[in-house]
């Protein structure tokens, strides 16, 4: 970033690029987003904190972060461990596993939901081990919220991080280990800082989508308020009722914690590359 | 090289790990909707596939996923020459806005559409008067699509042209060389594979969409149902063996776009090498 | 190589696109008549997919030998309120045949319906009804046989959320109702109610979900569900369910209403106007009353009736005749109306809400 001049390019198509993307993101992003906040303007500013902070809104949120952390923490650590066994090693089915990463994007979220439900119950092929084993019941808990937002998560980190750990130069590595550090230092000091922003952009992102998730979720769920009914469910109870603007209110928290948590991730971009670069 | 013999049992754990992982997640969801799909019968399972409304989902879906890809294409496109070459106040505004998208959720991305091109609207006026319908028809459904697949072109671009750097096109501009042929010359060829793994994410994204265009589909048999929406219609009507079946098809487009990409990428690694 | 590849790729998906905008536009523009062909569209609940499946084929066919013209009918179903609000928020209906009144005067308040569309047709515009009964386990092992079995420690409940499901609302009121015969003061039936609700396992969002979770997840002892899904859960699953009818339930009443805006504009108001009245002939109450739905017209209805006596239905009689007649039914008009039960029961704040509140 910092190579960028601040003086005029003279590489050409800044106008027609500028152009394209401000006109297609006012018309796809941008605009449809201000309805929301128009919409949600009808509530007085007494009644958008009522709506927003009421019990059964927090404990959704809650359930929503909660589970939501949880699950992409699980695919921070396994989506980390991917990445550098499909990188670093070679094995019989690479290729295969390779492949199979972006099906949770493909599979509609409705379609995952019902399968791992039907999976999960008590009387489901996993769920019937799990409840006879050790009593613990999977679907309709808060278990089963997080395993399907595990599902649904699954490509984030794996593939914000293979790419870096692909381009990593090996020398580093070698070199380090030539000057007598054992592995594990080399990994913790070398590797581990260089993929740091590419764990942190890849996690973010896991955890932002699945706060928002929904198609898989209420299947699995059991929405029971105050136990597993999730934010964006609330969002549409209110619109059942006709109440647009406590529906855009609670939408509108929603849209903000994830511009939160998208900022923290752009914040801690740049933390974590000033480090590395201020080391190297 | 060495290295990478070091660690034998690591190695297995690791791999052991990670496959036991992804055959508890992936694996055997996937395996249970082919086996239930499968119950009744390759007979069922044909006349599931081929009923009417099921190939018209499938038509729809596919249209609306070809309309993400081109537009998400020429935005991602757009979006990361003008974010990667050119310094310029409230850049990190619009990189953050651009993936806000994927963090939305797709409950509110139906939403927001219904607000700003339903009835009580004061677009809706204008628009009808026109004859023209967003939601609840097939613009709506092809507007959420992109909605949800916004960034993943552009942010697989960024980092590579973020990397690459503008001294290429800098001097390619000193030669003389218009806009287009700069990008289709020097660019291009850079990001080929990150354009190429972008539109295979946007794809298959957009084909399994459900939540944003379930809020503003109107779920019209036959009309704007998507397939995804038409799995959620025959599991509610009972008709598992159909509402996995259909699944079915998916998880085929999805493996065919994800294999296709492997056989391009492998095409692409071999002319690099000859390059070398 | 790469390049001519990604040329003849663009140029095939170019191909399609402008293909399928063509279809695209081609379905959009006339919805109403294509090749002669008046095209309707029936926005309807959840539980009546199997319903209007058979009765668009044999309207389809009357119209066609009384008018001369052929007609297609194309069905959306979902939650009832979901579907009320789509319809206000300019899906083009040109009927609706939703759960409860309730949602159909959203519709008109949306101004997309004239006044009076109760009264628009016979009986309050409902040319079937139902009820609410309990779908047990077979040979009903936690011995569930009223409304108050169901607040024993012992017994999980399946029933969807009234917030987000007309249906529910029937089931939650007709709980109420039972309560209230009990002598209850309003205080105590909160508390039964609250009970209620406690034994919920799954609080689905629809009335499909839960018969889903019960049936098929094996969730929970009983289900709060239609008469007709309840039925066709027997008819699916011979043998594993049990139907119980309560002391008491609710006559729920589906209501129909032509969308008037959408039918001007169409110019499809003769047409939709017969659909829904044809709804109401002989042939359409048998077509009714064999998938579930309790017919309006008393001839269709008595032919129904059961004589066999006892509240547990253990499979569908083979006469056909379903109608448990004995079971005393509540309707809306006790609870003051949809408007007043939604503001004493289901508004934010209201009973329902304060049930979860700790």
């Amino acid at each position: 970033m910092n190579r960028m001049r601040k003086h005029k390019s003279i590489i050409p198509g800044f106008g027609l690029s500028f152009g394209l993307t401000i006109t297609i993101l006012s018309l796809v992003v941008l605009i449809p987003l201000c309805s929301l906040a128009v919409f949600t303007a009808r509530l007085s500013f007494s009644e958008f904190i009522y709506t927003i902070t009421r019990p059964r809104v927090l404990s959704g949120y809650w359930v929503s972060i909660s589970t939501a952390l949880i699950a992409a923490l699980v695919n921070a650590v396994m989506g980390f461990i991917m990445a550098w066994v499909l990188v670093r090693y070679d094995f019989p089915g690479k290729k295969f596993i390779d492949g199979i990463i972006e099906l949770p994007f493909a599979l509609p979220t409705a379609v995952a939901g019902i399968s791992l439900t039907h999976l999960t119950t008590t009387n489901g092929w996993v769920g019937k081990l799990f409840y006879e084993a050790f009593g613990i019941r999977i679907a309709y808990t808060r278990l089963g919220i997080t395993i399907a937002l595990i599902f649904i998560g699954i490509p984030f980190v794996v593939r914000s991080v293979q790419p870096v750990l692909e381009k990593m130069d090996i020398q580093y590595e070698e070199a380090a280990m030539i000057l007598g550090a054992d592995r594990r230092t080399t990994f913790w000091k070398v590797i581990f800082p260089e993929l740091l922003p590419a764990l942190i952009s890849g996690f973010t992102l896991a955890f932002a989508r699945s706060i928002g998730e929904y198609g898989s979720v209420v299947f699995i769920a059991g929405n029971t308020p105050y136990e597993t009914e999730i934010a964006p469910l609330l969002i549409m109870s209110e619109l059942q009722e006709f109440d647009y603007a406590a529906a855009t209110s609670i939408a509108l928290v929603m849209l903000a914690i994830a511009f939160i948590i998208l900022s923290i991730n752009a914040v801690a971009q740049s933390i974590v590359s000033r480090r590395v670069s201020g080391l190297a | 090289m060495e290295l990478r013999k070091n660690s034998g049992p690591l190695k297995w754990c690791m791999i052991t790990l990670v496959v036991v992982f992804l055959t508890m997640f992936l694996l055997l969801p996937l395996v249970y909707i082919v086996i239930t799909a499968l119950s009744k019968g390759i007979d069922t399972y044909i006349s599931s596939i081929t009923d009417v409304y099921a190939v018209k989902a499938a038509w729809l879906t596919i249209q609306a996923t070809l309309w993400a890809v081109l537009v998400n294409t020429i935005f991602g496109i757009a979006a990361a020459w003008c974010l990667t070459k050119f310094a310029f106040k409230g850049k990190k505004i619009i990189s953050t806005f651009i993936d806000l998208p994927v963090t939305v959720s797709p409950i509110i991305a139906g939403l927001i559409y219904v607000l700003t091109f339903g009835r009580q609207s004061f677009l809706y006026p204008i628009l009808d008067g026109w004859g023209i319908q967003i939601i609840f028809a097939v613009p709506g459904i092809i507007l959420a699509t992109i909605f949800v697949t916004f960034p993943f072109i552009s942010r697989e671009l960024i980092p590579v042209l973020t990397a690459q750097g503008t001294d290429e096109e800098e001097a390619a501009a000193l030669m003389g060389a218009g806009t287009f042929t700069i990008f289709r010359k020097v660019t291009l060829p850079h990001i080929k594979w990150a354009l190429l793994y972008g539109i295979v994410l946007c794809t298959a994204r957009a084909m399994g969409e459900f939540g944003a265009v379930s809020v503003l589909s109107g779920h019209l048999r036959g009309k704007t149902n998507t397939l995804p929406l038409y799995i959620e219609l025959l599991y509610q009507g009972y008709d598992f063996t159909g509402a996995f079946a259909a699944s079915s098809i998916l998880v085929i487009l999805a493996v065919v776009v994800l294999v296709l990409r492997l056989l391009l990428e492998h095409r692409g690694q071999k002319e690099l090498d000859i390059h070398k | 190589m790469i390049n001519k590849k990604i040329k003849i790729i663009a140029a095939a998906l170019a191909a399609v696109l402008a293909l399928g905008t063509l279809t695209a536009c081609g379905s959009g523009s006339d919805s109403k008549s294509s090749g002669g062909t008046i095209e309707l569209t029936n926005v309807s609940y959840d539980p009546t997919r199997e319903l209007y499946a058979a009765y668009n084929e044999i309207f389809e066919q009357h119209y066609e030998e009384s008018t001369g013209k052929k007609i297609e009918v194309t069905q959306s179903h979902g939650g009832s309120g979901k579907q009320a609000l789509e319809v206000s928020n300019g899906l083009e209906a040109d009927v609706v045949t939703l759960a409860l009144e309730g949602d159909v005067q959203v519709v008109a308040d949306a101004g997309l319906i004239d006044d009076g569309f109760v009264s628009e047709f016979p009986l309050d515009s409902s040319p079937y009804t139902s009820t609410i009964v309990f779908l047990v386990r077979s040979g009903n092992p936690k011995g569930i046989y009223d409304w108050d079995d169901l607040i024993r420690d012992d017994v999980g409940v399946i029933t969807p959320n009234p917030k987000t499901s007309g249906g529910a609302m029937w089931n939650y009121l007709a709980a109420w109702y039972f309560f209230e015969q009990q002598g209850q003061s309003d205080e105590d039936i909160l508390d039964s109610i609250r009970k209620l609700y406690g034994n919920v396992v799954v609080l689905d969002s629809g009335a499909r979900g839960s018969t889903t979770s019960f049936v098929e997840n094996g969730q929970g002892d009983v289900l709060l569900a239609w008469e007709n899904e309840a039925f066709l859960s027997l008819k699916e699953h011979p043998g594993e369910y049990e139907i119980v009818v309560p002391s008491v339930s609710i006559l729920c009443q589906p209501t129909v209403a032509v969308v008037d805006e959408v039918t001007r504009k169409h110019d499809t108001v003769d047409a939709a106007t017969e659909y829904l009245n044809y709804l109401y002939s002989d042939e359409a109450q048998v077509i009714e009353a064999e998938n579930f739905y309790r017919p309006s017209t008393p001839e269709v209805y008595a032919q129904y009736v059961t004589e066999i006596e006892g509240n547990t239905i253990t499979e569908i009689p083979e006469n056909g005749k379903w109608i448990n007649d004995k079971v005393v039914l509540t309707d809306i008009n006790h609870f003051g109306g949809w408007t007043q039960a939604r503001a004493v029961h289901f508004a934010d704040g209201a009973n329902f809400d304060s049930i979860y509140e700790q």
